[in-house]
């Protein structure tokens, strides 16, 4: 369960609701039941996906959902008692506790805010920050870490555990390297320019390397320009207030990042929410915004602008991208996407969902993504046409007060880039292309296969595959990093409260060896901890599925 | 003996028909379709369409002309060091907030290299999900260790340290009071965070007092809600706008006589203040645990990139759970970690830099003094003063277009100076146009005297 302090209040609160909502009436959730298929109906928007675009979001059964409030209930009974051991003094209070001098200040933390952090989340905080010590990539070495007063402390025995198989970091086409010849380029950056910036965008900070890095993201993505900055998050929260501001309106999805949540609110337009994904639910706000305009005094809207994401992190669905643009073309508003697990990780080249669905890159009016997954670097950038980027270089906060991104990360930017447009001259870049593609779809069918619940589109690396309980959270992490892999799992409030996860990032490092170690632990687990909920697994005979087969094999 | 009363009592005629009336009533309010008063106003398809057809929506960006002043960036070739190449010019480097001269240091580079060789580049994922690597962790105590805390956090991103920090204790209803020179950062912080602003004059004790006192009449009005609303002060230890510095040991009497929580934003004064750079606290040689929070970038001293907040456990590890800079974003890189940790074991080595470095800072203080048409805004040991017009000429465009062609002059000379950026329209209190000055360690007295002369001559030849 991270970050239980409901720091995303904007986007939580929405999806809570709508799931209390329709626990009440029967079954668990109102998102579609399997919908193999289903997406390949003969809609008019069916005309606009140019492949068939299929997503799973299948419910589990009632008793699960039962089973989940009251492990969740027993966890809070619990809690309240031994807070209030705590408070009586028959139990050691281990929390860190205000100053002497300052007690009688108002207390800086409410009590209840913290309920759920001491008695809920502390119990399996072990899952979480967990530090590593190599590289980042489909292996690494995990610092053992014990706790000798079940989680309020941890100290470090000093061993490490080795090769572990790293099913939880961004490292979709495994640019998370140390081979020296890979890096060789930004071994050479890094002592010619050393490590800081000292400036900003506008004062001193412009290097030739920035404007270098700009130009090839421009070509990379098909675009007039591009800027980059310092920070992925950064570049949502510091960009999105300055192109909309009071007056403009925008329609954001409702599981959309923190850093896109925070920028709305910050630039102070209005915000409304639609559905995840939901084509009908966008429509309908947007005719409702052009024909009755700003609330109360019906002035039109000075722009409408439309946030969505490429990939969605905690459910690995794709966005519906042909219909949104051309409801976009049809309402005259903007579009602003956020590839920030998508570029690199889906698209014949790796141009992201745009290329995934076939479209031109004019289609989209802002283009916005960052660089630490799919690149093993760190930053972000905004592409688009000329206009648009020239008003960020000198609108942006970024480029004001921010400082900017240091070169030799820009330089592993700009060498990840070159592979994978193969101006390197080989085809290393491609083939970590194909090597993703080819491994999440077997991860995915064969998860499918053993009965799991998996999330989101068939193409998406991100594989969230849902445990429900809250026992089995704790349970799930702890045991796969005894057989050596190491797995993310997420609760509330990142995840609605029902639907808690474990999220599997697929590299194109992983090798089939790899991939077959992790699929054999999930099968020993998921039976042990009783997690096949899935009621439509494919059988596991696989000559009953000879095209495929063929498919996968190309 | 009680006889009944077989006989059914009828009721009077007008009373039946009466109840009939009101049962048919019912029957066809029951049936008939509900009546909004939405319903006379609603619009047909038609008018929808054409609502829809009509509207013309801004252009997503306003065009920007081309000789905007900031559209075109100075475009520094190599490394930004001691001698930097703008513009295709050799210049000394006046612009960079590279205090302690650390971005060129070898020691720091070959830091940086074995942790390059060691982890890749980037982290590829949040702290809370396999991002947290041994040397975040290091560098989490050494700074805490450096600071005499008891736990630090660090960040991606200077600006993001500030702005998430606020917001993680701040919330709304909350009241906070801020002075008017604090950075773009803390605004942004602040704005997040939804609460109450106050503003006070710039350093200004007696007006921070009176907006205090104020509130404790408030208080006093209703002290049920007093009992639940958090108060702080956020101030900057070395400001940026203003080159000056806040009289802490009046804001901690403060703190303790209206109960107000004290947030310190150290980005220029961590590295330069202080005996052994510890920042202000050590300055004026305060309990760093008066404090309640101290935050700073390591983008200026430490010449790395980043930020990092610091105090007592029990304030810090809040963030780790409700700073969003710090659980929603990717963690450092690795290199510029490591490369933090040796640029704090040089200043631990070699405090001694910290007084070279003010005494550069008095003497181009003095030497700028008297510069006809420029005034030096900035205490005398700040290593980043401003030079600002001493009469405006009207309009704030007209101001800009003046002083660069002051720094084109000095630029054209060999001295790199930039004017300090704002964005107009977004700061809450726009400070005047200025150069900013920056000096580093690296300077040497030659240098210093040079720049100081050739803005005498450009301050004479562009503004007489």
């Amino acid at each position: 369960m991270a970050n239980p302090s409901a720091v995303c209040n904007g986007h939580l609160h929405h999806h809570h609701h709508q799931k209390q909502n329709n626990l009440l009436k029967s079954g668990i959730s109102k998102k579609n039941g399997i919908t193999k298929g289903m997406k390949k109906n003969g809609v008019s928007n069916g005309t606009l996906y140019k492949k068939t675009f299929i997503e799973h979001f299948e419910q589990a059964p009632m008793y699960v959902a039962v089973f989940t409030f009251v492990g969740f209930a027993v966890g809070t009974i619990f809690g309240y008692l031994r807070d209030f051991m705590r408070a009586w003094g028959l139990e050691k209070r281990n929390i860190a506790a205000e100053r002497e001098q300052q007690k009688d200040f108002v207390p800086l933390y409410q009590d209840f805010e913290n309920f759920y952090t001491r008695n809920l989340y502390l119990r399996i905080r072990d899952n979480w920050n967990r530090p590593i010590c190599s590289v980042p990539g489909p292996q690494f070495d995990l610092m053992e870490r014990v706790t000798d007063d079940y989680n309020w402390t941890f100290r470090f025995t000093g061993r490490t555990i080795k090769n572990v198989i790293n099913m939880g970091s961004y490292n979709y086409l495994g640019f998370a390297e140390t081979d020296v010849n890979a890096l060789k380029t930004v071994t050479i950056e890094l002592e010619k320019y050393g490590t800081g910036v000292c400036s900003t965008r506008q004062e001193m900070g412009t290097l030739d390397k920035h404007v270098e890095l700009e130009k090839l993201v421009a070509t990379f993505l098909g675009v007039e320009d591009a800027m980059v900055f310092g920070m992925g998050f950064a570049t949502n929260s510091m960009n999105i207030p300055a192109l909309v501001g009071k007056g403009c309106l925008i329609l954001s999805d409702e599981l959309n990042h923190t850093s896109l949540v925070l920028g709305a609110r910050l630039s102070g337009a209005t915000i409304r929410i639609f559905k995840h994904n939901n084509m009908q639910s966008l429509e309908k706000l947007l005719r409702d915004a052009i024909v009755y305009g700003q609330p109360r005094t019906h002035r039109a809207w000075r722009k409408i602008i439309i946030l969505v994401e490429g990939i969605y992190s905690m459910e690995g669905s794709i966005v519906r991208l042909p219909e949104i643009v051309s409801l976009k073309n049809k309402y005259k508003a903007y579009l602003y996407l956020d590839e920030a697990h998508s570029i690199g990780a889906v698209g014949a080249t790796g141009r992201g969902v745009v290329e995934y669905f076939g479209m031109s890159p004019d289609d989209v009016d802002v283009l916005m993504g960052t660089f630490t997954k799919s690149f093993g670097a760190a930053g972000g950038y905004i592409a688009g046409k000329k206009g648009l980027v020239d008003f960020l270089r000198t609108h942006s906060h970024s480029a004001v007060y921010a400082t900017s991104m240091c070169p030799a990360v820009a330089e592993q930017i700009i060498r990840a880039m070159k592979c994978l447009m193969g101006l390197d001259g080989t085809t290393q870049g491609l083939q970590r292309v194909r090597q993703l593609e080819k491994n999440t779809r077997y991860f995915r069918r064969k998860l499918h296969e053993m009965g799991f619940i998996i999330y989101g589109n068939d193409d998406s690396p991100v594989v969230p595959l849902l445990l429900y309980m809250p026992g089995k959270i704790g349970a799930f992490a702890r045991r796969m990093l005894e057989k050596n892999i190491g797995v993310v799992v997420v609760g509330f409030p990142a995840t609605p409260i029902t639907e808690s996860r474990a999220r599997f990032c697929v590299s194109a490092a992983h090798t089939r060896e790899m991939l077959d170690t992790v699929l054999n632990a999930l099968d020993e687990l998921g039976d042990f901890l009783h997690l096949k909920y899935s009621r439509y697994s494919k059988s596991s005979h696989p000559e009953l599925y000879e095209e495929s087969r063929l498919e996968l094999e190309d | 003996k009680r006889v009944r009363d077989t006989r059914t009592k009828l009721a009077p005629a007008y009373h039946l028909i009466l109840e009939g009336i009101l049962i048919l009533w019912i029957i066809r309010l029951l049936f008939s379709k509900t009546y909004k008063l939405q319903e006379r106003s609603d619009l047909t398809l038609k008018e929808k369409e054409e609502l829809i057809e009509e509207w013309q929506p801004e252009p997503l960006v306003p065009p920007v002309p081309k000789d905007h002043p900031a559209l075109n960036y100075n475009i520094v070739s190599g490394p930004p060091t001691h001698i930097i190449t703008v513009n295709g010019k050799e210049c000394i480097n006046f612009a960079s907030f590279n205090f302690l001269g650390l971005l060129n240091n070898e020691k720091v580079k070959s830091a940086a290299q074995a942790s390059l060789k060691k982890y890749g580049v980037g982290t590829c994922g949040p702290r809370g999900f396999y991002g947290t690597f041994d040397v975040h962790l290091e560098l989490e105590e050494r700074l805490a260790k450096f600071m005499r805390t008891e736990e630090a956090i660090i960040y991606s991103y200077g600006f993001a340290t500030i702005a998430s920090a606020i917001p993680a204790y701040s919330k709304r209803g909350d009241i906070v009071f801020v002075d008017e020179a604090a950075c773009f950062a803390i605004q942004k912080g602040l704005q997040a965070s939804r609460s109450n602003i106050k503003l006070f004059k710039h350093n200004d004790m007696a007006d921070l007092e009176r907006l205090l006192k104020e509130q404790e009449t408030e208080d006093q009005k209703n002290p049920r809600k007093a009992r639940v609303t958090r108060r702080f002060i956020v101030v900057e230890g070395l400001y940026m706008n203003t080159g000056d510095i806040c009289p802490l040991p009046e804001l901690i009497k403060l703190k303790y006589k209206y109960k107000v929580r004290i947030f310190l934003e150290e980005s220029l004064s961590f590295g330069v203040l202080g005996e052994h750079g510890r920042g202000i606290t050590e300055h004026f040689g305060i309990n760093i645990d008066d404090i309640d929070l101290i935050s700073a970038n390591m983008e200026n001293s430490l010449a790395s990139i980043g930020g990092f907040c610091c105090g007592r456990s029990f304030i810090i590890d809040h963030q780790r759970l409700s700073g969003q800079g710090y659980c929603f974003s990717a963690s450092l890189p690795p290199l510029l970690a490591a490369a933090a940790i040796e640029a704090l074991n040089i200043m631990e080595d070699s405090p001694d830099i910290f007084q070279t470095l003010r005494a550069k800072c008095e003497r181009i203080h003095k030497a700028l003094q008297g510069i006809s048409g420029l005034k030096v805004v900035g205490e005398s040991f700040s290593p980043a003063l401003h030079l600002q017009l001493e009469e405006s000429c009207g309009s704030r465009e007209n101001d800009v277009k003046l002083l660069k062609r002051v720094v084109d002059y000095c630029m054209n000379s060999g001295i790199a100076l930039t004017q300090a950026r704002y964005l107009e329209k977004e700061e809450k209190c726009l400070p005047p146009p200025s150069i900013r000055v920056v000096i580093t360690v690296e300077q040497t007295e030659q240098e210093l005297d040079k720049a100081a002369s050739l803005l005498k001559e450009a301050a004479q030849s562009v503004l007489n």
